[in-house]
This record gives C-alpha cells, sequence and structure tokens, in this order.
C-alpha cells in the first residue's frame, strides 16, 4: 500500500504541475477534472487524494493559492505556479524523461542484445 | 539535517494542525459541492449527484488521516489523546487514583529525602575543583600496631620533591584564643603550611592566601580567616586586610578571608568549622627540630599530578618508601614496616557514613518498590473491571500496542503526578526531615533539594510508573475479545493468569518487606545493645566545660610552662569551681580524657617503653593517653581494681606514676604483674614511670571498642593545655558555663571557657549516626510492612469475590462456614509462607552485606529471622481473615442469584 502511494503522490505532484503550468491558475477541483481527461480511465485514483498533494505542494512553495470567485460565482482557492515551482517543473520533467528513458531502454533491451 | 527540518516542520505541523485540517476538509467540500453540481448538470437526482460524487472522491477519512499521520507526529498526537483519556480516566475513579498517587508520592517522597543526603555526601563530597586528585596521605607502622602516626617533617619534604604530588601539604588542627574582642574567644583553627589553599585550589573571595612558595620555618604570622568569622568578629570589615589580631598572645595579620561557602576538610566535624588559617612550617618554634624520629600529629593532604590516578601514584610512592627504608635504616627498622598509604580524601571524608547511607538508600528503594507493587495489584484489581472496556475497544479495531501504550500512560501519568505531589511533600517536611539528620554526617550544610535530586526524583518516577504499569498493560495485551464479550451480563471475571500475576506481586512484597523488617531488626538489636553496654565510667549530672592555656610560639613567655606553675592555676580554678551551687565534684583532665567527646586530634598517642621489656631496634608500640587530675576517676564513677589512684601528693619533685586501665595490663604485661613496673612514654627521657593503680576498663574512646589499652597520668606532674572541666552534681546546665567561665576568669582573665557538654548528651551523641539509621530503616520497614497488609488484603479480597459464586455453591450444598474460612485462610497463608522463603534468603544475604553495621548480633541472628517471620505470617493471617470472614457470610441465594 505505501508503496503504491509513494508512486502515485510522485506522479501526481509532477501531474499537478505541469497541469497549471499548461492552464494557468485553477481550483483543485479544475486541476482533477483535467488530471481525469488526459488520463482517462486508465489512471483511477481516487480524487480525494489530490488535495494532501495540492496542500504539501503549497507547504513547499511549489505553488501558492489564493481565493477568488469561481465560473459561477462560487468562492474557490486558484492555485497558481511559483517561480520556485517552475524550476521543479522544469528539474523533475528532465527528471522523468531520463527516468522514462532508461526504463524504455531496459523494455528495448532483447537476450541477444546481450550476449 | 534534513532529517531535523522535517522534524521542525512536522513540529510546526503539529502546533497549527487545526488550520492545515480545516483547510483540506474545506477543499474537500467544495471539490464535492462542485462535483455534484456538475452531475446535476448532467442530470442525475440530488441524491444519487451528491453519491456519485462521494464515490468517485474516494474515503475522506482516511485521507485526511493520511495526511495528518504524514505531516504530523502521530505519535505526539496519539500521546495527547492517550493523556487526555487518561485524565478523564483518573477522574472517574478519583479513589484508585487518590490512593494511586499518595503511595507513589511517599514512596517518592522518601527515597529523594534520603537521594538529597547521598547526593550531598556519596556524590559530591568535596566541594573543591577537580576532587579526584585529592588524597590523603597515612602512613602506617603494622609491625608496631599502629596505624596513621602522622608523618616527620623530613618525610614530608620527601613527599613535596618527589614530583608524584603537584602540592603536599600538612595541616594540624586545634582550637585558639582569639583576644582582643569584647569576649576571649575560642575558635577552631588550623596551623597549615603556606601551600594548602593551593593543594585545596580554593581562591580567597578578599586579598590573598599564603604564599606556596613560602619558606618559613615556624608560623608567618599570616592568618586567613573565614568568611563567618569575618562577618562575626569584625563587622564584615572590608578594610580587614593587614589588621592585625591575637591569637594566644601572638599577634598576626590578617592577608585574606575566604569565599562565603568555603568549608575546610577534615574528618570532625570541629575541622570542618575551621574559621583560621595559619601559615606555618612546622621546622621552628613552636615545633621540635624536624627529625625523622618526631613524627607530629598532623595531617598530611596531596593533589595529584593530573591525569595521574591513585594506584599509579601508590606505586611510584611504595619505590620513594623501599628506598628511603635503605638510605634510612635507624628511623625505619624492618620489624616496624613504614608504610605510606594514599587514600582519596573523599574516602577519609565519608567513608564511615557510605555503608549506612547505601543500607538507608537500599531500604527507601525497597519501600518504593512495595509500594509500586501495590499500586501494580490496584491496576490489575482495575484492569479486570475494566476488560470489557479493552474487549470492546479491541473489538472496534484498537491495535494491542495501542491498547498497551494507553494503560502505560495511564500508569506514568499516575507516577509523575505521585512524583510532583511527592517532591511537594518534601518541601514542606523539609525542616522536620533535616532535624532527623545528626549534625556529624559530613556535608551537612551542602544537603539540599537540587536540580539533580530533582532530577532523580523524575526519573524514579517514570521508572516507577513502568513497573507498576508494565504488568497490568501487558496483561490486558491478552484479552481474548470475543471470550471477554461473549461473558456479558455475567459479571467480569479475571483471568486465571491474573491471578498468578497478583500472587506473584504479593509474594515478592511480602518477600521485600520482610528483608527489610529483618534488616530493621538487627539493627535494632545493635543499637540496643550498645546501648545497654556497661560504659564503665557514669555520665549521669556531668558536665564538662573547656579551656585552653595559651601557647606561645616562644616557650620561655608561656606562663604555665611547668607542671608546678600550672598546678597552681588549676586548684585555684578547682576550688573555686568546687563552691559553685548544686557541684559536689569537680576534676580536670586533657581533651583526651573527655569521654568519646574527644575528636580524632585530641588523643595523645604515646610509645610505649616498658623496662625490661626490649624494644631496641623494634619500633615502641603506641598507646593512647589521658591527662587527669586525681578526682577524675571518682568523678567518673570508675572503679579501681588495684593499687592506688593520684593523690595531691604526686606532683612535679615526686616520681612520676601512672595509672593503667586492664586492657593495657593485659596486653603489655601479659603473664606479669604490672604493679609497680616503670615505663616511659618518651624514649629521649631518663626517668622511669612507675604503674601505681589499674582501673577497669571503660568505653571512653568509642562505644563499640571495650579493651582499648588506656593509660592515665596526673595532670600536676605532667602539664596539658587543651583542658576541660568536669563538674557532677545537680547542675543548671544553662547556667553553668557561665559561671565557670566567671570563675576561671577571675583567676586569669585571658582563659578562654568555651563547649559545656553534658556527658549524657555526649554518650547520646555517639550513638546518633545509629540512632538515625536505625529509625529511618525502621520506619520505612513498618511503612513496608502496611503496605504489604494492604497488599495481601487486596488479593485474598479479590480472590473471594471473584469466587463468590462457587463459595454460594459450595455452602449450597452444605459446607461448612468453617470450612470456607479455612480455605480462604489457607490462601493467605500460602502466599505469605512462599514470600517468607524468598525473603528468607534475601534478608540473609543482605544482612551478611550489612555486617559491618551490626554489633553484638550476628547477621544470620535466629531470633530476628524467626521472629520477624512469625510477625509478618500473623500480620498476612490478619488481613486474610477480614475477606475470609467475608466468605462465610455469603448468603448462597443471592450469590446464585447473581448468575
Amino acid at each position: 500500500m505505501a508503496e503504491k502511494s509513494d508512486v502515485l503522490q510522485g506522479t501526481l505532484a509532477l501531474m499537478v504541475l505541469k497541469t497549471l503550468d499548461v492552464l494557468g491558475p485553477q481550483h483543485g477541483y479544475g486541476i482533477a477534472r483535467r488530471i481525469e481527461q488526459i488520463s482517462g480511465d486508465l489512471l483511477a485514483v481516487n480524487q480525494g487524494t489530490l488535495y494532501p498533494v495540492l496542500l504539501k505542494l503549497e507547504h513547499e512553495g511549489s505553488i501558492i493559492s489564493e481565493r477568488g470567485p469561481s465560473e459561477n460565482n462560487r468562492k474557490a482557492r486558484f492555485y497558481r505556479l511559483t517561480r520556485a515551482g517552475h524550476k521543479q517543473l522544469q528539474a523533475e520533467t528532465r527528471d522523468w524523461e531520463q527516468t522514462t528513458a532508461i526504463i524504455a531502454r531496459f523494455f528495448e533491451v532483447k537476450a541477444e542484445d546481450l550476449s | 539535517m534534513r532529517f531535523m527540518r522535517r522534524f521542525l516542520e512536522r513540529l510546526a505541523n503539529f502546533a497549527g494542525r487545526r488550520r492545515a485540517d480545516q483547510r483540506l476538509r474545506e477543499e474537500m467540500d467544495e471539490h464535492l459541492a462542485l462535483q455534484t453540481e456538475e452531475n446535476l448538470r448532467a442530470g442525475m437526482s440530488r441524491g444519487e449527484a451528491r453519491r456519485r460524487a462521494v464515490l468517485k472522491f474516494g474515503a475522506v477519512e482516511s485521507v485526511r488521516e493520511g495526511y495528518r499521520n504524514e505531516q504530523s507526529l502521530p505519535f505526539a498526537e496519539s500521546l495527547l489523546q492517550d493523556l487526555r483519556y487518561s485524565f478523564r480516566q483518573m477522574v472517574n475513579s478519583p479513589g484508585f487514583a487518590s490512593i494511586a498517587i499518595l503511595t507513589v508520592a511517599i514512596g517518592i517522597g522518601a527515597t529523594t529525602s534520603i537521594f538529597s543526603v547521598v547526593d550531598a555526601t556519596l556524590l559530591h563530597p568535596l566541594p573543591y575543583p577537580q576532587p579526584e586528585q585529592l588524597v590523603r596521605i597515612q602512613d602506617d607502622l603494622p609491625g608496631a600496631g599502629a596505624r596513621d602516626v602522622g608523618l616527620s617533617l623530613p618525610e614530608l619534604w620527601d613527599l613535596q620533591h618527589s614530583g608524584i604530588f603537584q602540592y603536599v601539604s600538612a595541616e594540624g588542627a586545634g582550637s585558639v584564643n582569639l583576644t582582643g574582642a569584647s569576649q576571649p574567644a575560642r575558635i577552631f583553627f588550623k596551623p597549615v603550611t603556606p601551600n594548602y589553599f593551593a593543594v585545596l585550589g580554593v581562591k580567597p573571595q578578599l586579598g590573598r592566601v599564603f604564599d606556596p612558595q613560602d619558606q618559613t620555618p615556624g608560623f608567618n604570622l599570616e592568618v586567613v580567616i573565614s568568611d563567618g568569622l569575618w562577618k562575626r568578629a569584625f563587622g564584615a570589615d572590608p578594610g580587614i586586610l593587614g589588621k592585625s589580631l591575637r591569637l594566644d598572645n601572638d599577634t598576626y595579620r590578617v592577608i585574606g578571608v575566604m569565599p562565603p561557602g568555603f568549608r575546610d576538610q577534615g574528618r570532625t566535624s570541629e575541622e570542618r568549622d575551621t574559621e583560621l588559617w595559619a601559615g606555618a612550617g612546622f621546622a621552628g618554634d613552636p615545633a621540635p627540630p624536624p627529625m625523622r624520629s618526631s613524627r607530629l600529629r598532623l595531617e598530611a593532604i596531596g593533589r595529584l599530578q593530573p591525569g595521574q590516578t591513585i594506584e599509579a601514584a601508590q606505586s611510584r610512592l611504595d619505590a620513594l618508601v623501599a628506598s628511603l627504608q635503605k638510605q634510612f635504616p635507624a628511623d625505619y627498622p624492618l620489624q616496624s614496616a613504614w608504610t605510606v598509604r594514599l587514600v582519596p580524601l573523599s574516602e577519609s571524608f565519608v567513608g564511615n557514613v557510605r555503608q549506612p547511607l547505601v543500607l538507608l538508600l537500599g531500604a527507601v528503594g525497597l519501600v518504593l518498590l512495595i509500594g509500586c507493587v501495590n499500586v501494580a495489584n490496584l491496576q490489575l484489581a482495575r484492569a479486570s473491571a475494566r476488560g470489557r472496556e479493552m474487549a470492546v475497544r479491541q473489538a472496534l479495531g484498537a491495535t494491542r500496542t495501542r491498547l498497551v501504550r494507553q494503560l502505560l500512560t495511564e500508569s506514568l501519568l499516575l507516577s509523575v503526578l505521585g512524583g510532583l505531589a511527592g517532591i511537594a511533600l518534601l518541601f514542606c517536611l523539609k525542616g522536620i526531615l533535616l532535624r532527623m539528620v545528626p549534625d556529624s554526617m559530613p556535608r551537612f550544610n551542602a544537603i539540599s533539594i537540587s536540580w539533580s535530586v530533582l532530577l532523580f526524583a523524575l526519573g524514579v518516577s517514570v521508572f516507577a510508573g513502568a513497573i507498576f504499569g508494565l504488568a497490568p498493560a501487558l496483561q490486558a495485551g491478552l484479552v481474548d475479545p470475543s471470550n471477554m464479550l461473549r461473558q456479558e451480563g455475567r459479571g467480569s471475571k479475571g483471568s486465571r493468569s491474573q491471578t498468578r500475576t497478583r500472587s506473584a506481586l504479593v509474594v515478592s512484597e511480602f518477600a521485600l518487606s520482610l528483608v527489610l523488617m529483618i534488616a530493621a531488626g538487627l539493627l535494632l538489636r545493635s543499637f540496643w545493645n550498645l546501648y545497654k553496654e556497661r560504659l564503665g565510667f557514669n555520665p549521669q549530672n556531668v558536665i564538662a566545660v573547656q579551656t585552653w592555656l595559651p601557647v606561645p610560639n616562644n616557650p620561655e613567655s608561656d606562663i604555665y610552662r611547668t607542671a608546678t606553675q600550672e598546678a597552681t592555676l588549676l586548684r585555684e580554678i578547682l576550688r573555686r569551681a568546687r563552691s559553685l551551687p548544686g557541684v559536689e565534684e569537680v576534676a580536670v583532665g586533657d581533651l583526651a580524657a573527655l569521654p568519646l567527646g574527644h575528636g580524632h586530634n585530641d588523643l595523645n598517642p604515646y610509645p610505649l617503653i616498658r623496662e625490661g621489656h626490649e624494644t631496641q631496634g623494634k619500633q615502641a608500640p603506641i598507646i593512647d593517653g589521658s591527662i587527669v587530675s586525681p578526682e577524675y576517676f571518682r568523678l567518673l564513677g570508675m572503679t579501681l581494681l588495684r593499687g592506688r589512684l593520684f593523690t595531691d601528693a604526686d606532683v612535679e619533685t615526686t616520681p612520676p606514676v601512672a595509672v593503667i586501665n586492664e586492657a593495657m595490663a593485659r596486653k603489655y604485661w601479659p603473664n606479669e604483674d604490672p604493679m609497680g613496673r616503670h615505663l616511659k612514654l618518651n624514649p629521649e627521657k631518663s626517668s622511669w614511670t612507675t604503674v601505681v593503680g589499674i582501673v577497669a576498663n571503660a568505653r571512653s574512646e568509642s562505644l563499640e571498642e571495650a579493651g582499648v589499652p588506656q593509660i592515665y597520668l596526673s595532670v600536676y606532674q605532667r602539664p596539658a593545655k587543651d583542658l576541660a572541666i568536669f563538674l557532677r552534681g545537680r547542675l543548671d546546665p544553662a547556667a553553668i558555663p557561665e559561671q565557670v567561665r566567671r570563675q576561671v576568669q577571675s583567676v586569669d582573665r585571658e582563659l578562654p571557657v568555651f563547649g559545656a557538654k553534658m556527658l549524657p548528651d555526649v554518650v547520646s551523641g555517639a550513638l546518633s549516626q545509629r540512632r538515625f539509621s536505625m529509625e529511618t530503616v525502621l520506619l520505612f520497614a513498618l511503612t513496608a510492612l502496611l503496605l504489604a497488609g494492604l497488599g495481601i488484603y487486596g488479593t485474598i479480597s479479590y480472590v473471594v469475590s471473584e469466587r463468590t459464586r462457587e463459595i454460594g455453591v459450595r455452602i449450597a450444598l452444605g459446607a461448612q462456614r468453617k470450612s470456607i474460612m479455612r480455605m480462604v485462610l489457607r490462601k493467605g497463608i500460602t502466599l505469605a509462607v512462599a514470600g517468607a522463603t524468598v525473603g528468607l534468603v534475601a534478608a540473609l544475604i543482605v544482612s551478611h552485606l550489612m555486617a559491618g553495621l551490626l554489633y553484638g548480633v550476628s547477621p544470620a541472628d535466629p531470633l530476628t529471622f524467626v521472629g520477624l517471620t512469625i510477625v509478618l505470617t500473623t500480620v498476612a493471617l490478619a488481613a486474610s481473615y477480614i475477606p475470609a470472614r467475608r466468605a462465610t457470610r455469603v448468603d448462597p441465594i443471592i450469590a446464585l442469584r447473581y448468575e
């Protein structure tokens, strides 16, 4: 259990950062919708787990939040990337690409290549 | 570092957790609302829309909890929860809580009070920097049967130049007349070598101390005074430095004042109360010329080189002694086997109280342990009542560790509260408790409730809580919820293992209290043996008042130099004292003649040379002597066995005579008649002293030793400077010192009169340390007995209430009340016998460890062992009798309806 949520949390944070980078300031519900849209049914995340991640990111200074009116004039909390968040996103994107590239290469390797 | 930062973050979150939690909840609510709205827009009914939203969102609570656990300190959080719950539990059962807290409070209070004494004396014996470097240097002549004979000056110099020590100092001890003030005052003073304060490493608050390199042979006429004397006699005069004061008719200059907290080192409380130090080289007047053979009555202490251990220093010292013996064979004959010993200064300071204090600490520890066992027993009883609660909590998903932790928290809360109450108790009773401690306790003034004592109390509280909390907590962890819950409505029934645990606790309680009681019993018997010991002298109605004839540094100016000069003074003082109201008899003697009241330095050891016994090439035996006036023996009621006592006709011009005691006659003239024999107490003197009488032994040196060889000399033949005037009669102890002072000073107005002592007080004072440990251990033992009785009462009551149904059935089936009673009592007796068996073995071990504290009673004294075992068993019987009677009164109908 614990391991799985670790992985999820890590990737979830990256997804949140990327979403905010692409769409600009968003409230929690919007981020959840967006992630759901993009990942489709492939990623069956409990939407609830998003909020601890948001709080944590904010606590770490990658994003900040402020209250503002949402589309239908409800008061909602909007999240926005900070400069540190941008940097973090870039670094993590690089890391992620590196990791996926390495993993991909491992998958490409066939038995005869190693002999 | 990262870990630290993370921890600090969590800590901050822990403090502000409400805010974050609040926010999380708000956000989630908002999310759900938005999702619901959207679902509504998609055409769902309101209820369905909400349900779908919640389903999609997932478990709100678990998300929140997960977040909390990660961001905050789950341990601290559940601790707070446990504490809150424990407080509620406590308030719910105030009876149990107050009994538990009180028991712990008494235990902790008593333990802490004894620890405060131990802390001051054994743990911090010396109030000087680097105390571990300080040693006392003692030399013995085992061949001559003499210990601690004192160094000669050349030996002291050898030590100073040996390189083994940073400094070696020598000090005398005595008292001196301080004149010039309104009253001649008598103060404790020490002539010390100028490096004395360098050895101790203490700096003055005002002025300076002696120059350690000072080489003046005699007194350098400089003195350092204590803070107390400075304030008392000089009104804390800031211009005291350089002023002169007169001591025994010589003039000295004050060069320094010691700081307020400074206490001198020494073996007696007089030495520790020293108020004035005079620098002296001990090589000139009034000391004899420095020769190896003339041993000075000086104490030597030294400061070892940094990093040097005592063992290493001792082995270097042994080598030095061996080479000196080769170099001066005449001074160190092989037979006398001269040795020099290094003893840690702290050892010679507190050595004689270590054993009693350790005993007391052990005893009080046992009381605390018994208290803990009692509380554990109470907890167990409650645990069986709370069995259902535990089972329900377990069924609802509490883990065992969580339950154990909860119960431990409850115990710790009780014990810490008990500890706090104990400390509060201690603060309230401080005055009374301190009065119980004999003044003769070294470092008496340093006893206080310090931070280390408080820390100790806290540590012990936590430890106690862990002890009495562990058994019940582990027991609770073993509860099987399904079984427990199935018993619904049948009244809770303790498990078998619980009863076993309780029995084991009671057995250990009994064993512990038996150990304590036997220790107390042995101490009591020792005390009683000493108390009723025939003293050999009669202290009743005797008051001793001290005076001192000044000893000027120049012998020529001493007006009481010869025995005849002094005799005139003494006869006049005695004549005047005899006329005081109520006085029946008077006598005079030196301080060594003051029974039990003299310090180590007041003894006068003499080398004993007997005519006809070859002592050439062999060190003469050393013997203690007293100088007395003829009336001394009759006044103290000492029995003359043979020959005669001194008379007024024995004076300086008649042949010198001596009276010896029985022990001396036996030891030094084993198969001969000592009457009329000749002896000398100074090898250089040519005239012989004749033994004219033998008196019975008296315990005048120590209560414990009956047969110490003693020789008595007449004060009219051999003058003494440190004098005690003895008065017997119907005296008014409040008025006598002043009356004697007036009479003495009407003869010589320069003489101080001080230190009036009633001999019965002196005798009981000699017993004070023993009385202290005896009374304290006795008190502890009685407490232990009470606690053990309560423990067995509680356990038997519990057993009875548990078996009420069974007893009801038995009675219904026709069992005799008597046999029911017997059945219950048998349970109590079994526990008591098991406890006594374990306790007897433990007591035997303990009593052998404390053999050094016993007097006239064997460590395995059958009377004490058997008697106290019977007492304990009787208490057990009595404690089981009450529940046993209750058992016989069980009404079978009620008991069965209980079903």
